[in-house]
């Protein structure tokens, strides 16, 4: 086990407030809507800018962390920023700046009320996913994890439908639920261990546990935290969750929400188990059952969704399962892989939901049965699309590649060759569910003469960003924020010793 | 010196201010309410100073009259007595501020003068409870203390009578219930000094007499506790309660017969007593645990919001009985602790329904609209507040009341009860966020428009009664972040003598 030089710091705290703070203020400028939207993208980058300070200690394995006080006896509220959680905040940061500009263009666009109320609340999603990815341990984590339930909530029922309150509820009794099972699980931990830090390689390993403890104590866990991973069957408050306005379901239900779920996945599978008990117990294949039942069913049921959000919401599920692959088949390199389909996922998937919040607005259309000839208008958002389809079916030269063959690799390391019939099997329903929306789009005439123009330029100017960056990410993966050496430091980290 | 006299010092000035109301009353009429205030106000500074002089200096101990026990009255200040009576206090301060405008509102004029007596009354019993150290004082305050409340709950609305009544029935067996246990136990041991008793107990070892005693006792403060399935009275007596009683009844009331059973199991009985040889922890456990869930449950199919608090109380006071009963570390810590907790979740959303039935004239659920959220914006976020906590959600004090009775059942392997625990927050997820979904979305009609239209004018209320419920709703958050030092301050040296 290589040791981490460890440092105090505050940064990672203020990285953590800096969107909490600037909720007053966008309260304050209610009236002023250039003023308030100031406040959200300033808010944006002052927090990038902070995460990517922590970026060159992570990578030198010398990780900042701060204590705050005793949150209950022995356990601190702290923080701290090693690298699998600034991988994970300079993922959600980054895109909240994107995802704020295409924000201003969608909520115009559409003339939607309470702008006020979506953006201070975007503001605590951000601070508490930064939280979730800088938690040192589980209380922390928890604490994270339960405002994160709540502050999303007012953000799902925004357009006060009967069926956003119906999705609101549902994600609600799913949310909630989880919740529960995860403080259970950290309540039992504490009983057994005394501590719940999060350790690379594992708190628990090294204690004698049996399997009937074990067992359900993992399971416990992966309730916790499965929900929001939407591991099936715990996945179907996603699909319900698309009322929400797209750029909701773009950061939240793409990357924020659901990665922080699979994020915790990781830091239960290889900071709280570690690699060590899990294969003592088997518990990785109970993973891997999971995840690829629904990487299978997922993919097979986005098939049948007519709504491109909600095909895209099953999308989600099946490739937030890829990353929970990757934890479960516990090679480096498979690990490697997940941990780079955090970030890969999420811009090529943010990439599709500003296209399809683009579409919405732009064109009024939902349902891909709608969208005949629509590429002739929309030229850049159909073609960022196509490139963003072509990434998540594993082609290169667009970054799903890149993770896709990472797990791949990792399990023929692991000799499990049936996990890569799956991955190349997904592959092929992913083009086969992307395809016909992109054939729709670009090959068909539409019944009516559609518009010769292109939505407004801060919806487009986002997602064709997103689509560059996916294929700069596919070329070049260490580019700007050096995620590859980032996620190798972290898997060094948990399997001890260099990678080989 | 006064610390030596401090164990008396607080009932004695609610039982003082009880008799000078009516008294300079006759002069001046106004001058009850703030006389209220100001006794309330000097108690909880008294009973704050205590609490930081006990943790210094150890536990005072006072004997009435100068009597040494067991033949006179013994008042005893330890941490547990004192961090009590801080939190009774401080409580009904907060919620005493809130009551001036409403008992304005809600009680005829003639009557707010014994009202208020009553309320001092009410006050001197519960600090009497937690502070005496003799079982048959402690009868005596828990009389003084159910008398008032059964006024308190009669000056309500037309139904409230019939509902002090039940009350009063209910209340008078339990305390002859109580009483009984103490003439059993007096007759066996010869003594009511609770200290003495604890001396005495082991040495006459495990008769009849001691279990029919201890059974009795608790029998009697369990109804008073509001323990399932003794619980009958509550609901009627909280739902047509005028609001100031309720709000002061609800956080503070039933805590006190809870107050009772911990001290009787698990200071003068023992924790092996209680567990082993005759296992009424594990019965008070298992009846919280059903209550816990019959309250929720019920909760949920209420229309009347004080009728849904009050069915949630039946729930919350289950949580500190199975606390207590858990007879562990965590359990008691998780007890006392929730003791505060739900005292300031209660009062605060109590304190919002009295809000609501102030400017609207009514709290039924079904009625309320999202007009709520306009026209008094503070009160909804501090039902908001109320609510989060009651769910459980970190950082506020629900969260740590959960997390500690958790980590207590997980130490004594109740893998049902842990069940209970988890499964009732999220109940409460059902009941609160049903009217948070009310008041923020559910479209206002145009009839509704129409006639609400007059109160728009006032928007909130009056700031007497908003920051009352503002500072508890903040407190929600602030004692979360305290909790540690709570526990570990004052908490651990509340446990039992070896644990």
């Amino acid at each position: 086990m290589n040791i981490s030089d460890i440092y105090t710091s505050a940064v990672p705290l203020y990285a953590v407030l800096v969107s909490l703070a600037a909720v007053p203020l966008i309260l304050l400028s209610a009236k002023r809507q250039n003023l308030r939207e100031f406040w959200t993208i300033a808010a944006g980058v002052v927090k990038f800018c902070l995460v990517l300070t922590l970026l060159p200690g992570a990578l030198e394995n010398r990780v900042a962390t701060v204590c705050l006080f005793e949150i209950t006896p022995n356990i601190q509220l702290a923080l701290k920023a090693d690298a699998v959680g600034v991988f994970f905040a300079i993922v959600a940061s980054g895109l909240w700046i994107i995802t704020s500009i295409y924000s201003i263009g969608y909520m115009r666009g559409l003339g939607e009320h309470k702008q006020t109320r979506y953006f201070s609340y975007f503001a605590v999603c951000l601070s508490s996913t930064l939280g979730i990815a800088f938690a040192a341990n589980l209380v922390t984590f928890i604490l994270f994890y339960e405002i994160l339930t709540i502050a999303t909530y007012p953000l799902v029922i925004h357009k006060e439908t009967k069926e956003a309150i119906y999705a609101g509820r549902k994600y609600l009794a799913y949310t909630l639920t989880a919740g529960v099972f995860l403080i259970a699980a950290a309540a039992w931990t504490y009983q057994l261990n005394g501590n719940l830090d999060f350790v690379p390689g594992g708190l628990l390993q090294g204690l004698v546990m049996t399997a009937g403890t074990a067992v359900p104590l993992f399971f416990l866990f992966i309730v916790g935290v499965g929900v929001k991973a939407s591991i099936m069957p715990l996945h179907s408050w996603l699909p319900t969750a698309m009322a929400a306005p797209t750029p909701v379901s773009a950061l939240l239900h793409a990357v924020a929400v659901v990665k922080a779920g699979v994020f915790g996945i990781i830091r239960v599978s290889m900071f709280i188990f570690g690699p060590t008990v899990m294969a003592e117990f088997g518990l990785n294949r109970i993973l891997i059952v999971f995840a690829v039942i629904t990487i299978l069913v997922g993919s097979l049921l986005a098939f049948k969704q007519d709504n491109l959000k909600k095909r895209l919401a099953y999308s989600t599920v099946a490739h937030l399962s890829y990353i929970v692959l990757g934890v479960g088949i516990m090679s480096s390199t498979a690990l490697i892989g997940s941990l780079l389909h955090i970030a890969f996922h999420a811009t090529m998937k943010i990439t599709l939901f500003f296209c399809a919040g683009a579409i919405y607005v732009h064109l009024h259309k939902e349902n891909i049965s709608e969208m005949d000839g629509i590429g002739k208008a929309m030229p850049w958002t159909l073609g960022a699309f196509t490139v963003a389809s072509i990434g998540l079916a594993g082609i290169p030269p667009v970054n799903g590649f890149i993770s896709k063959w990472y797990l791949g690799a990792g399990a023929a390391d692991s000799g499990q060759f049936l996990l890569i019939v799956v991955l190349v099997i997904s592959g092929i329903f992913n083009a086969g569910y992307f395809s016909p929306i992109v054939y729709r789009a670009f090959f068909r005439k539409g019944q009516e003469q559609e518009r010769q123009k292109e939505a407004k330029s801060a919806m487009v100017i986002p997602l064709v960003l997103t689509a560059c960056l996916s294929v700069v990410f596919g070329i070049f993966p260490n580019s700007f924020f050096s995620f590859f050496r980032l996620a190798v430091q972290a898997v060094t980290g948990i399997f001890g010793g260099p990678f080989p | 010196m006064i610390q030596n006299n401090a164990p008396a010092l607080v009932p004695l000035i609610f039982l003082f201010a009880g008799i000078i109301i009516p008294l300079v009353a006759l002069k001046l009429r106004s001058a009850a309410y703030f006389i209220v205030l100001a006794a309330t106000l000097l108690s909880t500074i008294v009973s704050i100073s205590n609490v930081i002089f006990v943790l210094d200096s150890g536990p005072v101990r006072y004997f009435f009259g100068g009597w040494p026990p067991p033949i006179g009255i013994e008042y005893v200040l330890d941490p547990l007595s004192a961090f009590l009576t801080a939190v009774i206090n401080g409580i009904a301060l907060i919620v005493l501020v809130h009551a001036g405008k409403i008992v304005e509102k809600e009680i005829q004029k003639h009557r707010r003068v014994p009202y208020y007596a009553l309320v001092m009354l009410f006050l001197c019993g519960c600090n009497g409870i937690i502070l005496t150290g003799d079982f048959f004082n402690l009868y005596v305050f828990l009389e003084i203390s159910s008398l008032a409340l059964y006024g308190l709950v009669a000056a309500g609305d037309k139904k409230s009578p019939v509902a002090a009544f039940r009350y009063l029935i209910m209340g008078t067996v339990g305390g002859g219930f109580y009483l009984l246990g103490v003439g059993f136990l007096y007759v066996h041991t010869g003594s009511l000094n609770m200290a003495d008793i604890k001396e005495i107990l082991p040495v006459l070892g495990t008769q009849p007499v001691v279990i029919v005693a201890l059974s009795l006792m608790i029998l009697g403060l369990g109804i008073k506790m509001a323990l399932f399935p003794l619980h009958g009275w509550l609901p009627d007596a909280y739902t047509h309660a005028p609001s100031a009683s309720s709000s002061i009844m609800a956080p503070i009331g039933v805590k006190i017969g809870a107050y009772g059973i911990l001290r009787i199991l698990l200071f003068v009985f023992g924790i092996k007593f209680v567990t082993q040889v005759f296992p009424i922890a594990q019965i008070l456990t298992w009846l919280s645990a059903a209550g816990i869930i019959y309250g929720s449950i019920l909760a949920i199919s209420q229309d009347e919001m004080k009728r849904m608090l009050a069915y949630s109380s039946i729930s919350q006071i289950g949580y500190i009985g199975l606390g207590i009963g858990l007879a562990n570390p965590y359990g008691i810590i998780g007890a006392v602790l929730h003791i505060l907790n739900h005292g300031l979740m209660k009062a605060c959303l109590f304190l919002v329904a009295g809000n609501f039935r102030f400017k609207l004239g009514h709290s039924n659920i079904k009625e309320f609209t999202s007009s709520l959220r306009k026209t008094m914006p503070w009160t909804t976020a501090s039902f908001v507040a109320g609510a989060l906590a009651m769910v459980g959600i970190p950082p506020t004090v629900g969260f740590f009341s959960k997390w500690y009775l958790a980590l207590g059942t997980i130490e004594n392997k109740s893998w049902i009860l842990l069940v209970v625990i988890l499964l009732s927050s999220l109940l409460n997820a059902v009941y609160f966020f049903r009217i948070i979904e009310k008041i923020y979305f559910k479209p206002t009609n145009s009839k509704q428009k129409e006639e609400e239209r007059p109160h728009r004018k006032g928007t909130e209320v009056a700031a007497s009664m908003l920051i009352p419920t503002l500072v508890l709703a903040g407190a929600l958050f602030i004692f979360g972040f305290l909790n540690t030092l709570i526990v570990k301050g004052v908490l651990m040296k509340v446990l039992p003598p070896g644990m």
